[in-house]
């Protein structure tokens, strides 16, 4: 829950993601430099989850639900046991918001197909 | 290590004394290190490189080494560009873990340079071509040089690995789904390189020069090499399907200019989708590495990560494929 007397989890990981950036990367060379840019990344992601996730998580639910299965866990063992094998244009279609609010946490850059 | 082992190594390959200089580390992955020194003789430097096990490793590498070396060796044979094999040993006596010695090719292995940068834009268009006709040559390799053994990256093998891993995930095994039911018929068995992408190329201003790091290698269907370059992963962001450089139809006609065998565009489609697929397994393979303790690492786990690209790349492909 954001409360607005404190900065929220979201403020907090960018604050850390832009010290890691301006201050500690220029400051490193070699493996350091490298693991410092993985590292701002990964706080950059925790700042979108933070922001994004829950809203994807109940999105992802809802779309669960409406192709009238439980959670991931039962969707999977259905295409495995081959109850999904006629409906792989229903599956694609109704997934893909899903998938794509994934990337967009995880690495909003991968959307686009091809950078030109 | 010792150098003047490696100079007694070296000056058994080429026939006369040398001296060791420059000798530097290139990188140190888990199962290879790789050095770079010069040799000097009488008549001149030879540029050298030096892949080696690390500490340790020897007893369990010392046979995948020597392997190695016969790949490059045979891979020379039948027109596959590679770095000339000088010396190599299963043996940890010498340098204290088995090694292989080879000449350095010069060029440069990094995708975003070789995609991006000016001095390799005339080179760019040739390299679909161009890898098809190296794939075209080392699907020709003698299958005696390697041994009958299992490569566990297969789609048998992937489903294992991804259910013992616990991690759930729609796409893959909609995937995996697909691709049990649509396997192609594999019409040739032949030496399959396992690796051929960037990273793994010397490439110049003029061609690709070199194809490096075949620890991978595997007998197997040849079309998956073709699939396996064209997985967006390895297109860097490149344009072009084919490692970020090229289109599908170029590197097809120079397989079949060097191969004489037609490529069916359905079959490497298979196998780009199966790569795909490898490439989500290995980065959950790489984030529990991390989750489990047995080496922490914040890279690692960042990899874990990347699964939502793959996850979105096999999306793509089943809605081409099924369309």
């Amino acid at each position: 829950m954001t409360d607005s007397r404190y900065p929220s989890a979201a403020d907090l990981a960018k604050a850390v993601e832009g010290f890691m950036r301006e201050e500690l990367m220029p400051a490193l060379e070699g493996r350091l430099q490298f693991q410092t840019l993985v590292a701002a990344n990964v706080m950059a992601i925790l700042g979108r989850e933070l922001t994004d996730g829950p809203a994807a998580a109940v999105d992802h639910a809802d779309r669960l639900a409406s192709l009238g299965i439980a959670d991931d866990e039962a969707l999977v063992a259905a295409i495995r046991d081959g109850d999904m094998d006629g409906r792989m244009g229903e599956l694609l279609t109704a997934l893909r918001p899903s998938v794509e609010a994934n990337l967009k946490i995880a690495n909003p850059k991968h959307l686009a197909p091809r950078e030109g | 290590m010792d150098s003047a082992a490696l100079a007694d190594i070296v000056g058994n390959a080429l026939g006369g004394p040398v001296e060791i200089r420059g000798l530097v580390r290139l990188s140190g992955g888990a199962s290879r290190q790789t050095f770079s020194f010069d040799a000097a003789h009488d008549d001149g430097v030879e540029e050298l490189i030096l892949r080696r096990a690390p500490d340790g490793l020897g007893d369990a590498v010392g046979a995948t080494m020597l392997l190695e070396a016969d790949l490059m060796r045979e891979a020379a044979r039948v027109g596959v560009p590679v770095p000339e094999v000088l010396a190599a040993s299963a043996e940890s006596e010498q340098l204290g873990a088995p090694y292989v010695v080879m000449r350095r090719v010069a060029g440069e292995t990094i995708a975003r340079k070789i995609l991006r940068d000016e001095q390799y834009a005339d080179v760019r268009p040739k390299l679909a071509a161009q890898c098809g006709e190296i794939l075209g040559n080392l699907h020709q390799m003698d299958l005696s040089v390697l041994p009958a053994a299992p490569d566990s990256y297969q789609l048998d093998g992937l489903r294992a690995i991804l259910d013992g891993s616990g991690v759930v995930s729609p796409m893959l095994e909609l995937a995996l789904r697909w691709l049990e039911q649509h396997r192609p018929p594999s019409t040739r068995t032949s030496v399959v390189h396992g690796d051929f992408r960037h990273g793994n190329f010397i490439i110049g201003t003029d061609e690709l020069r070199a194809v490096l790091d075949w620890e991978l290698a595997h007998r197997g269907d040849p079309m998956e090499d073709l699939g396996w370059l064209c997985t967006r992963a390895w297109r860097f962001g490149g344009k072009g399907p084919v490692g970020g450089f090229g289109e599908y139809d170029d590197l097809f006609a120079g397989y079949e200019k060097t191969s004489g065998i037609a490529v069916d565009h359905d079959v490497v489609k298979w196998w780009e989708l199966l790569g795909t697929v490898k490439w989500g397994v290995i980065c959950v393979v790489q984030a529990n590495r991390h989750l489990s303790g047995s080496q922490k690492s914040v890279e690692l786990a960042a990899i874990g990560r990347r699964l939502a690209e793959q996850e979105y790349d096999v999306l793509n492909l089943l809605e081409e494929l099924t369309s």
